[in-house]
């Protein structure tokens, strides 16, 4: 399957619905508790049992994006969303033969093995194009696509709450629900795959459309990761990852906790709304703050997201439980902080390395995120429950762990400060030509991956 | 690709339509996540 390239007079604006279109059918992996309970009686699972098919999805994204960017770069978006799409749409399908056989193996198999990859591999399919098509704002273009992934759970976690009300909870009613979950997602992400379309080089262009060929110093992928900015940016996100799950991971307890003592506490239905609220912060700070990283610069944001960020943990620390709007404020503008690191790193990754590869490179970046998967809620966890033990009750459970964060974010401000522009060794024209790129002359295989 | 050599140029589609549908066909559900998630976090503060 070649790029689709775009024909004469195609829309820039028609690029965003069709990442959208992937980003917010993969973001329905964050609604997956809502089948955990119905799955554990019907299977007769435990709660550890019923996270599996989650988190090997959640494992596979990270792998898939990482081992399979270069493939995303070289095949172009629309085999990349063809990929998701069939992946995971059949790992829904997978998951419904499973649900109706009670074979709970294959549910793991379908939703994590399978669908796992399609998150994957969707989740980076649109970011190179995107920022091809929007080189004048590549931190809204892709702040688009990645608010989708955090919309994906607003919609599906109702939908398919509503959906399970309507079939049962039984073996077959959640295999109906999963079918019409893979047929749905299948026909909604269809869009994408319809649309995507690479930018035409400019010189082709005769309507002044935007550059397609790339400008400024292009990295590959392979040898951007022996520089130390990427390893830099990967400590960077994986510290602005780990601080802001550190909040979303204990949200609930933590603000009833905080304020358990006073003369306001917090109910569990209140608490509830903290968490949505939070998940809207969180979204808004993907397309709020990536947007803004195009007028203020890359590293300046992440200046922001890190010192204003170690700012508003003190305050939580200090004085968060003595009020209440505050308390909800400071964690607001936390979990913005953490949309906003993820929806801005594929911008920054293009500054610094430039269009060439970029999806490819964003691919391996995110095993920072998968290390922040597992290091937050650890840190978190862990020390609550050591706290607790040790006769702490209410915010003063939170004290340590609060300290860490504000540890972490002070690491990751330090390496974003260290971010300087890649030396011009590393630069494509400056290298020799690399194992698997062999060849091919360098400029036109370059024109045809920007394509 | 097209060929323009010393041709007139290409006609340019009005997209304008497919855009609006396009979007639409994000938006609507995303509008409805959205709605959802206004109503649960009302409850912080009357809950």
């Amino acid at each position: 399957m070649s790029p689709p390239i775009a024909p004469v007079g195609w829309s820039r604006w028609l690029v965003p619905p069709a990442a959208l279109s992937i980003h917010l059918s993969i973001g329905q992996a964050y609604a997956w508790s809502v089948f955990k309970p119905p799955l554990e009686d019907a299977l007769g699972l435990s709660g550890t049992q019923s996270a599996l098919p989650f988190q090997l999805g959640i494992v596979m994204l990270g792998l898939s994006a990482a081992f399979g960017g270069t493939l995303v770069e070289r095949r172009g978006p629309r085999w990349a969303m063809t990929v998701a799409l069939v992946c995971f749409s059949s790992g829904f399908l997978l998951s419904a033969l499973g649900a109706a056989t009670g074979q709970f193996w294959l549910i793991v198999l379908g939703y994590g093995f399978v669908g796992g990859i399609g998150l994957g591999i969707g989740y980076i399919s649109p970011v190179s194009t995107l920022i091809k098509w929007f080189p004048d704002r590549p931190g809204m273009a892709t702040g688009i696509a990645i608010m989708g992934f955090g919309g994906g759970a607003l919609i599906a976690s109702p939908w398919s709450a509503q959906m399970l009300e309507s079939f049962g909870g039984d073996g077959s009613g959640i295999a109906l629900a999963f079918l019409v979950h893979g047929l749905v997602y299948a026909v909604f992400m269809l869009l994408g795959v319809v649309l995507v379309r690479v930018p035409r080089p400019r010189a082709e262009e005769p309507t002044g459309g935007r550059p397609a060929t790339p400008e400024g110093p292009q990295v590959s992928a392979r040898r951007a990761l022996r520089t130390p900015q990427f390893w830099l940016l990967w400590i960077v996100l994986c510290m602005n990852v780990t601080a802001g799950i550190g909040i979303l991971e204990k949200a609930a307890p933590m603000i009833t906790d905080f304020f358990v003592d006073t003369s306001a506490p917090v109910s569990v239905t209140a608490a509830a709304g903290f968490v949505a609220l939070l998940s809207a912060a969180n979204m808004a700070g993907r397309i709020g703050w990536s947007s803004a990283s195009d007028l203020i610069g890359r590293k300046n944001i992440y200046r922001v997201y890190l010192g204003a960020g170690t700012l508003m943990y003190a305050l939580i620390a200090l004085v968060g439980s003595s009020s209440k709007p505050l308390f909800v404020l400071c964690a607001l503008v936390v979990l913005s902080f953490y949309g906003g690191g993820f929806a801005t790193i594929p911008a920054y990754l293009k500054d610094l390395f430039g269009t060439y590869q970029v999806g490819a490179i964003h691919g391996r970046l995110l095993t920072a995120w998968s290390t922040a998967g597992v290091l937050g809620p650890l840190i978190v966890n862990w020390i609550a429950d050591r706290q607790e033990a040790a006769g702490k009750h209410g915010a003063d459970l939170y004290g340590t762990s609060l300290l860490i964060m504000m540890a972490l974010l002070a690491v990751g401000f330090v390496a974003n400060e260290l971010v300087r522009p890649v030396h011009p060794s590393h630069h494509l024209d400056a290298v020799p030509a690399e194992p698997a790129e062999k060849g091919a002359p360098r400029a036109r295989r370059q024109r045809a991956e920007s394509a | 690709m097209h060929d323009d050599s010393g041709q007139s140029p290409p006609e340019v589609r009005d997209r304008r339509p497919l855009i609006v549908l396009t979007w639409l066909w994000v938006g609507a559900p995303l509008a409805y996540g959205l709605y959802e998630l206004v109503r649960k976090a009302t409850q912080l503060f009357t809950g």
